[in-house]
């Protein structure tokens, strides 16, 4: 089994792949959640790039119905050739528009099909789609056709936990929850992204974004996302690492904290308490 | 051994089912963990547990499961999958050891081998060099088979048992009867958020209209969907002034958090139990004192209650006109409470003490009984059953 692994781009924890390998093996999809920023999305792009497949995106919104995924009737479209007296009118194949499932579904070769943040659409979404994942396949109305899935996708289903999923979509699925990487992990993520880095850089720098994601009165604590758009920061200015050596982010916020801090109240908390501890200093 | 496992993680509140029991067995056959025990785990884990919150009970099950399949009753061979642990081994000796094992009598001389050596176990402090998992001597350890995994090694070091990934734990801040502090506040902010946004009315699909119109040759077919609107209208009433003012105000804040979310949501503050009058603020100073009569009459039924508190005072407080350690109260706080329950349709307490401490204080005993029973932890577990109550 030629498998999905941690790779230089992405750090992948060991249940991570097994989790993947299993979804990929047993053809179920897999369900992944996380604090946000801890790589959910990007994970479904490393798992067709590791296993050389193509990758189809579908991004949930709050507005988007099951139905989509498979097809959607245009109506409004034939309505309108109907007043005109187009002769499209009388094809209603002519007005069903494919959706993402059925991208996969009637691609040639085995695709990756990320359903991205799924919590976000109504509680029923999940369950509209039941059956059309077990199976792989689906009906059209219109057209009387039934479209079976030529190969059947690696589906990874993310979720940011806003609304709870259905049992029967649940046990259909792999589960693997992303934890917060540890520092070490972390360094190879950076490592990932920065190949070039200078290591005083980097580890004065994580040491600075652990000590702010340990500040408990925090609204949104930064993530791996959030860390790297920083580092990226620190390079461009080339700041030294001295300048971020022994900054207790307590004492002092940290240099362009815009990139860590993106919540309002979150700033006027580091500033509140750069303030306080000066004042005791003096 | 694997049904037995099944049935320890469902009596632990683990919704595994037959169908994922079913998936698990195809992944061990199809080879997804055959690496070694730690990816029995891992995939056990991600075929088994569909909630984060459980993660860490599964861990804990895991680990009992395991280790109850242990000596000291006897056969322990019986508990381990002999059919994977061939393949493992298959999958982790090299040609030569291989050949060396074929010399010595093949795989089942293999088989028996490990169980003689878990046979000899019994009963000793250290591995010696016939230990399984001890490098070098022995074919199981020297190349990956890693006993702490099944916990073969009874006898590992402290050191070695720590190592054990389902005994790390790090999944505990997850779990539902933790209480709640800024480490699973997030969870339980959507926990709230879903409470806030039930209920809706519905409104006109245009869209799905225009559809079913067209679909109906022109003649008009309305379709209705569920509002986005938020309907839930809250009052919060916190104890405030005691040991628990902490837990109060993460509760406080919990709720403002969300406050966008709530059609309405207002705080009233009071000290230990309700009386004739409350405050619109924490310091409970004179001008921010409201009656409770006042606030009975400005917000209706349809308001959803919420007292929280610890329920730890004298019971005095609760049944005794005058019993306010604060002032001269004419009626009784029990009275007080049960105007405030008989005016809202829905109404609950939250308890950030831990439940199990409750029946220590006779006051939470008799609070808890005016709730008639509608007293929840301060927990993820304790909001949902809340909130579930709360939209009954
Ligand atoms: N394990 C990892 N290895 C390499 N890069 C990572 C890893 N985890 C996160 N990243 C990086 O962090 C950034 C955020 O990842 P991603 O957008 O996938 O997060 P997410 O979990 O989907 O977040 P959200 O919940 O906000 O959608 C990306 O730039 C990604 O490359
Ligand atoms: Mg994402």
């Amino acid at each position: 089994m030629a498998g999905f692994r941690s790779t230089t781009s992405y750090i992948a924890s060991r249940d991570l792949e097994v989790a993947v390998n299993a979804a990929v093996t047993l053809q179920r999809p897999l369900l992944v959640k996380g604090e946000p920023g801890t790589g959910k999305t990007v994970l479904a792009q490393e798992v067709a790039r590791a296993l050389g497949r193509n990758l189809i995106e579908w991004h949930i919104k709050s507005t988007t119905k099951a139905q989509q995924g498979l097809y959607e009737y245009d109506a409004v479209s034939r309505l309108r050739d109907g007043q005109l007296g187009d002769e499209r009118v009388h094809d209603i194949g002519n007005y069903i528009i494919r959706g993402k499932l059925w991208e996969a579904f009637a691609a040639d070769e085995q695709q990756v099909l990320l359903i991205d943040e799924i919590d976000k659409a109504d509680i029923e979404f999940p369950n509209d789609l039941l059956l059309e994942l077990d199976r792989m396949q689906f009906h059209v109305y219109e057209t009387r056709e039934t479209v079976v899935a030529k190969h059947r996708p690696i589906v990874i289903i993310t979720s940011n936990n806003e609304k709870e999923l259905p049992d029967a979509f649940l046990r259909r699925c792999f589960f693997h929850y992303i934890r917060f990487p540890d520092r070490e992990t972390m360094e190879r993520i950076v490592q990932a992204h920065f190949p070039d880095i200078k290591q005083e850089l980097a580890r004065e720098a994580l040491n600075v974004f652990f000590q702010v994601r340990g500040v408990a009165e925090l609204k949104k604590k930064p993530a791996t996302s959030e860390l790297l758009d920083w580092l990226k920061l620190l390079m461009i200015e080339d700041l030294p690492p001295e300048v971020l050596r022994s900054q207790d982010p307590r004492t002092a916020i940290p240099p362009l904290y815009g990139a860590l801090l993106k919540n309002e109240q979150d700033v006027q908390l580091f500033e509140r308490l750069a303030f306080l501890s000066r004042r005791q200093q003096r | 051994m694997l049904a037995h496992f099944i049935v320890a993680l469902r009596s632990a509140g683990i919704p595994a089912s037959l169908t994922e029991y079913l998936t698990l067995l195809r992944g061990m056959k199809e080879g997804v963990a055959d690496y070694s025990v730690d990816d029995f785990y891992h995939l056990s884990r991600a075929t088994l547990v569909k909630d984060e919150r459980h993660l860490d009970r599964f861990d804990r099950v895991f680990g009992e499961v395991f280790k109850g399949l242990e000596p000291p009753e006897g056969d322990l061979t019986r508990t381990l999958p002999e059919e994977w642990l061939r393949k493992l081994a298959e999958k982790l000796l090299t040609e030569e050891e291989k050949a060396a094992i074929e010399a010595a009598g093949g795989f089942d001389k293999l088989m028996e081998m490990l169980k003689q050596r878990l046979a000899e176990q019994k009963g000793r402090h250290q591995g010696g060099s016939k230990w399984i998992g001890t490098a070098g001597t022995s074919p199981f350890g020297a190349h990956g088979y890693n006993p702490e995994g099944v916990r073969i090694g009874q006898d590992e070091s402290r050191h070695r048992r720590a190592v054990k990934v389902w005994d790390k734990r790090e999944f505990k801040d997850l779990d539902d009867d933790v209480e709640i502090g800024t480490r699973n506040i997030k969870l339980a902010l959507r926990r709230l958020r879903r409470f806030a946004r039930q209920g809706a009315a519905t409104e006109l699909d245009l869209p799905d209209t225009i559809r079913a119109t067209a679909n109906n040759a022109g003649s008009l077919d309305l379709k209705l969907v569920p509002e986005r609107h938020n309907t839930v209208k809250v009052l919060l009433f916190l104890d405030i002034g005691g040991s628990m003012d902490d837990h109060v105000r993460i509760c406080a804040e919990l709720f403002s958090a969300c406050r966008a979310e709530f059609k309405h949501l207002e705080h009233f503050y009071f000290h230990n139990c309700p009386y004739e009058r409350l405050w619109t603020n924490n310091r409970r100073r004179r001008e921010s004192e409201v009656s409770t009569w006042e606030v009975l009459r400005k917000y209706g039924p349809d308001y959803k209650a919420i007292i929280v508190g610890d329920a730890a005072m004298s019971p005095y407080e609760v049944v005794q006109p005058g019993g306010s350690v604060e002032h001269w109260n004419e009626e009784s706080g029990q009275v007080w409470l049960q105007r405030i329950l008989g005016h809202f349709r829905r109404s609950a307490w939250l308890n950030p003490m831990p439940q199990p401490a409750w029946d220590r204080y006779h006051s939470a005993v008799l609070l808890r009984q005016i709730m008639e029973n509608r007293m929840f932890p301060l927990t993820l577990g304790g909001l949902d059953d809340m909130t579930r109550e709360l939209s009954r």
